[in-house]
């Protein structure tokens, strides 16, 4: 059972890396690295706990991002789009298209070894930072 | 090593997630850090000496330091100040000689489709990134971890391996399908470097015209150094289809993965993808 739990956990971090990295930006916007508003280090073992943990809203080029996650002991079980950017026209399109395919990746790669991710995708900065934040909260 | 890492990185940083693969689940130490308009994610699969620790923090202040030396959204940046001719050349950091350079070499590597002067202003942005993170998986093996994996904003430098007996396994994100993967490479040693429409839209333009690179949406490169694939990767995308596969089999040293803007995947006769891509199942007990 303990292996599983590091298992998975090394995913999320792989899905992480996946979702970050390389804005779909021409230039970075003037507020858009992620200020994790706890500053408490984890202080239970990694891969323990359980329950929601919400990122903290993160703004980009497109408008706020902001996730949640669903942690069960440690693994990650489900990630809750909370915002997703409303501008009009294609970049709202491609929110729309680009936020579900991230969930389900979130998700979908629990099984798969990966140690890190090369190239990233749009809107994916807002998005991992803020998962990276909920993340960080849980401690996992 | 909690205490430790955040720390060693300023205000900035956020203590990731704590797993890394067994059996050096205990022994791991990873950071993210926020520098540079991106995220640089080290993960050190070595035991977590002080030796480490301390290089660690060394690596972060390193990219902290190129950041302040070569941002081009800095006024006050070496590289800005150089820019509007505000400094002599014997002012210049002793880094900067040694960027310019080597973007020189790529751009003669290239034929002209790697630059740092893009519309005539030094912009040596496309080889510094690669190169800062060559650099930081460098000070990491000098200090005795020889098993990093340093992913500079997609862009990664592995050493080592994940695990006795297990290479590095680096998805490549799909350009077309956001959250997906292309595929997987594995490797011991190697750089990884893919360009992109995904990354920032049609950013990459082409240096003989000024205008955006078409036909091509992903170009990952691989090779043992960082620095040259990351300028690769971007000259490659430059280029387009057909002249990036003609470069890649005249350069021996580097393998290429192409995917076109018509959704058509091409890659090199030694690109190394994972031979058996099929996740391993994860039991509940």
């Amino acid at each position: 059972m303990r292996r599983v739990a590091v298992t998975t956990l090394s995913t999320a971090a792989g899905v992480v890396l996946l979702l970050s990295l390389k804005p779909h930006q021409s230039h970075p916007p003037a507020v858009s690295a992620p200020r994790p508003t706890t500053s408490t280090p984890p202080t239970a073992a990694t891969g323990t706990r359980t329950g929601d943990f919400t990122g903290d809203a993160i703004d980009t080029r497109y408008g706020p991002v902001q996730v949640s996650v669903t942690l069960d002991k440690g693994r990650l079980a489900a990630v809750h789009v909370l915002q997703v950017p409303s501008e009009s026209g294609r970049d709202q399109e491609i929110a729309a298209r680009a936020v579900p395919r991230l969930n389900e990746e979130a998700l979908g790669a629990q099984n798969a070894r990966i140690d890190a991710v090369s190239g990233a995708s749009y809107t994916s900065e807002g998005y991992i930072q803020s998962l990276q934040s909920a993340l960080d909260k849980a401690g996992a | 090593m909690h205490d430790v890492t955040r720390a060693a990185a300023g205000p900035h940083s956020t203590v990731p997630a704590g797993g890394s693969q067994p059996p050096r689940a205990a022994d791991g130490l990873r950071h993210a850090e926020h520098v540079m308009g991106t995220v640089f994610s080290f993960d050190i699969r070595d035991r977590p000496t002080p030796e480490v620790r301390d290089a660690l923090a060394e690596a972060v202040a390193w990219l902290h330091h190129v950041d302040a030396v070569f941002s081009t959204y800095r006024r006050d940046s070496a590289i800005s100040r150089m820019a509007r001719g505000h400094m002599g050349v014997s002012d210049r950091p002793s880094e900067v000689a040694d960027v310019l350079t080597r973007c020189e070499k790529a751009a003669a590597a290239t034929d002209g489709w790697f630059s740092h002067t893009p519309g005539g202003r030094l912009d040596p942005s496309g080889l510094v990134k690669g190169w800062a993170t060559e650099r930081a998986s460098q000070i990491l093996y000098d200090a005795g971890a020889r098993n990093t994996c340093v992913n500079g904003g997609g862009d990664l430098q592995l050493r080592g391996e994940a695990a006795p007996g297990s290479a590095w396994r680096i998805g490549i994100a799909h350009p077309l399908h956001p959250g997906q993967l292309l595929t997987v490479v594995t490797g011991r040693d190697l750089a990884v470097a893919t360009s992109g429409t995904a990354e920032r839209g049609h950013h990459i333009l082409d240096p003989h015209t000024g205008l955006p690179a078409m036909g091509l949406v992903s170009v990952t490169v691989t090779g043992r150094h960082l620095t040259e694939v990351d300028a690769y990767a971007t000259a490659l995308f430059a280029m387009g289809d057909a002249p990036a596969r003609t470069w890649t089999r005249a350069h021996s040293a580097y393998e290429t993965l192409l995917v076109t803007s018509a959704g058509d995947v091409w890659q090199s006769e030694h690109f190394p993808a994972a031979r058996h891509d099929n996740p391993p199942t994860c039991h509940g007990g």
